[in-house]
């Protein structure tokens, strides 16, 4: 897996530094069309077991973690994730047509070619932001 | 995370016998049907029902370009359809550019098939909006919408499923939730395969679609 470690990964309380979590492969895609739930997408690996718990970016008015739970008669329905589990060492990978991050009330349309903010919290108290590039309506995956 | 594993409880159990139940009772009576409709002298456009997947593209809707479309439009192409809506973040824009790889890969082939998105909200998906979204994807990607009903006839004889969800954090307070399968369908209508995004990758679908061109 290639591991690019997108942008600053900035940890607020060093006294918790010890709880790494490293992040790749991030991407979001950008808008259709204008007030549309956004999608972004992203690896993370803890190297001990710590939980997603929020999201936050300046332009969107919320952030949820979404599973996409596929029922035996074949009807997939997306779940909201309260918290994300990260076992430790072991990569969390959040992709399309499974795991994403689902961003509502946007500010503004999400632009292909820019660059978009996320502050991370995890249960260990950790703070992380990163910003993601805004790739393609049509992109299925991280940028090469 | 609040995945919990399935289990099938027996009311579950229940419910799939009496759905299967259903099924059988409806193919019995489209064979009854389509027999006395023979039978009485009115069987002269040929109807054939496989009863194995009675699926069939089978539509009165919209395009994106403001034209009444049924399937009788794309009778010279094959179809590849899916359903969906604009705002939907996740597995629709991923699908429908795994289409418009697909398409790109058949080359030339790809004249030969109507790659078609069936919006399953209507309500917020009119034609100008299936205009701006579709053109996003691929030139020859046509988007289809129509009334509440015409959805729900088309979604029907496909066979497949939406329901609307009520979300307060959700626009306009509501989300749809679908299946997300992609039908590929013979020029007569006819169902010949079903396939899904993550199944395998566009080479591989496009391979497959150009042997049976």
């Amino acid at each position: 897996m290639k591991i690019t470690t997108l942008a600053t990964a900035l940890t607020f309380w060093p006294f918790f530094a010890s709880a790494d979590v490293t992040i790749s492969d991030g991407w979001a895609r950008a808008s259709i069309l204008a007030s549309r739930p956004a999608a972004a997408y992203l690896t993370l690996t803890s190297d001990q077991v710590d939980q997603l718990v929020a999201i936050t970016t300046p332009i969107a008015g919320n952030v949820t973690i979404h599973a996409v739970e596929t029922s035996d008669d074949g009807v997939s329905r997306m779940v909201e994730v309260d918290a994300l589990d990260l076992p430790a060492g072991e990569p969390v990978t959040l992709a399309p047509g499974g795991m994403h991050l689902m961003l509502m009330g946007l500010s503004e349309k999400l632009e292909e070619g820019t660059e978009l903010p996320l502050t991370m919290t995890f249960a260990s108290g950790v703070r992380m932001e990163v910003s993601v590039p805004v790739l393609g309506p049509g992109a299925v995956g991280p940028q090469e | 995370m609040s995945i919990e594993p399935s289990e099938t409880p027996p009311k579950v159990l229940l419910l799939r016998s009496i759905l299967w139940g259903s099924v059988f009772v409806a193919i019995a009576g489209v064979a009854i049907f389509s027999a006395l409709e023979m039978y009485l002298g009115n069987g002269s456009k040929t109807v054939r029902y496989s009863g194995e997947a009675d699926i069939r593209s089978e539509f009165s809707l919209t395009d994106h370009t403001g034209q009444e479309m049924t399937q009788a439009d794309y009778a010279d192409r094959w179809q590849l359809v899916f359903f969906g809506f604009t705002h939907c973040p996740d597995i629709c824009p991923t699908t429908l550019a795994y289409m418009s790889g697909v398409l790109d890969l058949l080359g030339d082939d790809a004249d030969q098939v109507a790659p078609i998105f069936i919006t399953v909200d209507p309500e917020r998906d009119t034609v100008p909006v299936m205009a701006e979204y579709v053109s996003v994807f691929h030139p020859s990607l046509i988007g289809l919408t129509g009334t509440e009903a015409q959805v729900a006839e088309a979604a029907r004889n496909f066979r497949t499923w939406y329901e609307r969800t009520e979300n307060d954090s959700a626009p306009d307070g509501y989300f749809m939730a679908h299946g997300g399968y992609i039908y590929l369908m013979q020029p007569s209508g006819e169902f010949e395969a079903v396939y899904q995004e993550g199944g395998q990758p566009p080479e591989v679908l496009a391979q497959e679609i150009r042997k049976k061109l």
